[in-house]
């Protein structure tokens, strides 16, 4: 295999909300292909470290740099940061469909947007990515009357809908059954197989990300820094800081410090 | 053409070819993206329905540049209608994350009765429907106003639970919050009265009688009407707009579990700060008015101030104080009631709260100026 070729690169990033300040020095690599697990107690910044990749907030200092830029991110003019963020797909914690649109609209949305696919070719592409997640037949229901569940599939299927490079994922299996969270696994493992996307997970659900991750940091609330990075299972076998391997067992093994 | 420049993808491209054994090869090469035009299906349905029908159909895939869901999506409208000739389908020339996208598109069979046709019902069949839902309706208000009536006499019993912070708040912002606005378009009614009255009793010399309009005017029937009008665009539709919210977030769920009933800790302290503070509101209204009156009449008709004043206490009568201000708690109780009703039955999702807030202030302005007809023909009647 080649040498792998960095996706996102994360200097030296700091977040702060006003005076607050929430992470500090993060510096990782997302390699195209990864699927990388952004880790951490509650409450860490994970969901924030994610805007933040996502452009929805801007860095307090550091640089988030997308390949194929020269410059960071937010060193962009409004207008170039638009066609890199159109490369993104992202799913939200709880969905965030448009209520007042069906999820065939939901999907169809961006295409229509940002395409100039017929309303046919348009209505096909819909159907087929709520077909990928398995809710084909749903086309003409309203996000209020799907379950939490559905509502997340739905919501995977219109961060896919104009076939992102990068996907971004806020707790995926959070409020899903087991099985239904072990599905979503397999079908984030078989979309970056099959699309040859580039992802990245926050999540704090053990199964799910030493089954899918193969690479991650590691937030710590406390000293407000990356504390560990590498792949998960690599980090529950060799890590030595007591925290990292204490949230990898569930502070089952002993090691964590009360 | 493709050997000149090897980084610039080629178009996309789609080709039918009959093979000798009776198959059809499909070719496939370029970069199929979103952002190009992609070719029909319509070639290869044609060939499909030729006859000899196909023994089966092949793909190469050896030119294929770049692929995204386009191209997905044309090979599901081939296999389908591949499946329902029953011609076979050969997918061993597709590249592989085709197919197992294709796999897993129909993975998960369609769960049966899912989907819904688009075909409207007939005419008489809609019709049913609106007065059914009609009715529905005006038996959920009616029962809504019982509802907010049993949580009323709860009160009274001491019964009904609600913060006292929480009533205390709301008072202040339908009050208090209300009083800037209040004063601006009451004084400008009062001027436009003014004005318009000026204008007419000037021809007969009587001008001074502008104090005499605008005073009852403004005392019996405009103070109370302008201020329920404004209540109902800020605090009707901020109540109906929070309720709503709440609905959409399950808060009221959440009150329900505990066995706290919204209607007594929501609703209630919403129509008492309405029916304490529109009183007060529509006095205020009433003063800003007749000031507006005032100003017109001192300043533009030289009427000097104690005559206007004195005018002014010689034309209302204590009765039309008394029934401006009974307008005005009705239009209070009603603000409170359209708002809150409108809030509790919102549906679950955003636009829903904006239908909500919407009708709330239709209803609202509506039920105000139908009590106004109402109470003033009963005046008339009753002979004050």
């Amino acid at each position: 295999m080649s040498a792998p070729t960095p996706k996102i690169t994360v200097s030296n990033l700091t977040m702060a909300f006003g005076s607050y300040l929430v992470m500090q020095e993060l510096s990782f690599t997302v390699n195209r292909g990864d699927i990388f697990i952004i880790m951490g107690g509650s409450g860490c910044g994970k969901s924030t470290l994610l805007r933040h990749l996502v452009g929805l907030q801007r860095p307090t200092a550091g640089t988030v740099l997308y390949e194929g830029s020269r410059t960071g991110f937010w060193e962009m003019a409004p207008e170039e940061r638009e066609p890199v963020m159109r490369r993104f797909g992202m799913l939200f914690q709880s969905g965030a469909l448009w209520s007042s649109l069906t999820l065939a609209e939901n999907i169809a949305l961006p295409l229509r947007e940002y395409t100039r696919l017929s309303a046919a070719d348009i209505r096909d592409l819909a159907s087929l990515k709520l077909a990928l997640v398995g809710l084909s037949g749903f086309e003409e229901y309203y996000p209020s009357e799907i379950s939490g569940g559905m509502k997340k599939r739905a919501g995977l299927a219109r961060a896919m809908a104009l076939d992102p490079d990068i996907l971004f994922f806020d707790e995926p299996s959070a409020g899903l059954d087991p099985i239904s969270s072990r599905l979503l696994d397999d079908l984030i493992l078989e979309l970056r197989d099959s699309l040859g996307a580039t992802i990245v997970v926050v999540t704090h659900e053990l199964a799910s990300l030493f089954a899918i991750g193969s690479n991650s940091v590691f937030l710590d609330p406390v000293s407000k820094r990356m504390i560990a990075s590498g792949c998960p299972k690599q980090l529950l076998a060799e890590s030595e800081d007591p925290r990292v391997l204490g949230f990898l067992t569930r502070g089952e093994d002993g090691l964590t410090t009360p | 053409m493709a050997e000149t420049d090897s980084t610039v993808p080629k178009r996309c491209d789609l080709e039918v070819e009959k093979l000798p054994d009776g198959g059809v090869r499909l070719t496939l090469s370029g970069a199929w993206t979103l952002s190009e035009t992609l070719p029909s299906a319509e070639q290869v349905l044609v060939e499909l329905a030729r006859e000899p029908t196909p023994t089966y159909i092949t793909f190469d895939a050896g030119e294929l540049d770049r692929w995204e869901s386009g191209l997905l999506t044309l090979l599901l409208k081939i296999r389908g209608e591949c499946s329902s000739r029953g011609v076979p389908i050969r997918p061993e020339g597709l590249p592989d994350g085709v197919r197992r996208l294709l796999t897993l598109a129909t993975a998960i069979p369609e769960r049966k009765g899912a989907r819904r046709d688009g075909t409207r019902p007939p005419f008489l069949v809609r019709v049913a429907d609106a007065t059914i839902s009609t009715w529905n309706a005006v038996q959920e208000m009616l029962d809504f106003i019982g509802e907010a009536f049993l949580s009323g006499i709860r009160l009274f019993r001491g019964k009904a639970r609600f913060r006292r912070s929480d009533f205390l708040l709301i008072v202040q912002e339908c009050g208090a919050g209300s009083f800037g606005i209040v004063s601006l378009i009451s004084l400008l009614v009062g001027l436009i009265l003014a004005f318009v009255g000026a204008i007419q009793l000037q021809m007969f010399g009587a001008q001074l009688y502008v104090a005499n309009l605008v005073g009852i005017g403004m005392v019996r029937e405009m103070g109370a009407v302008m201020a329920g009008i404004i209540v109902t665009g800020r605090t009707g539709a901020s109540f109906a707009a929070q309720l709503g919210t709440m609905q959409v977030n399950e808060e009221i769920d959440a009150l329900q579990t505990l066995g706290i009933a919204p209607m007594d800790f929501l609703v209630l302290p919403r129509m008492l700060a309405l029916c304490l503070m529109m009183p007060l509101l529509c006095l205020y209204a009433d003063l800003m008015g007749v000031l507006g009156g005032f100003i017109v009449g001192v300043f533009m008709l030289d009427i000097p101030p104690a005559q206007y004043y004195l005018q002014t206490c010689g034309a209302v009568r204590l009765n039309d104080l008394f029934i401006g201000v009974f307008m005005s708690s009705v239009f209070g109780i009603l603000i409170a009631l359209t708002g809150c009703h409108r809030g509790i039955h919102c549906g679950r999702s955003a636009s829903a709260v904006g239908v909500a807030t919407t009708s709330a202030v239709v209803t609202g302005i509506v039920s105000i100026i139908v009590a106004t007809a109402v109470i003033t023909i009963l005046c008339y009647i009753i002979g004050i």
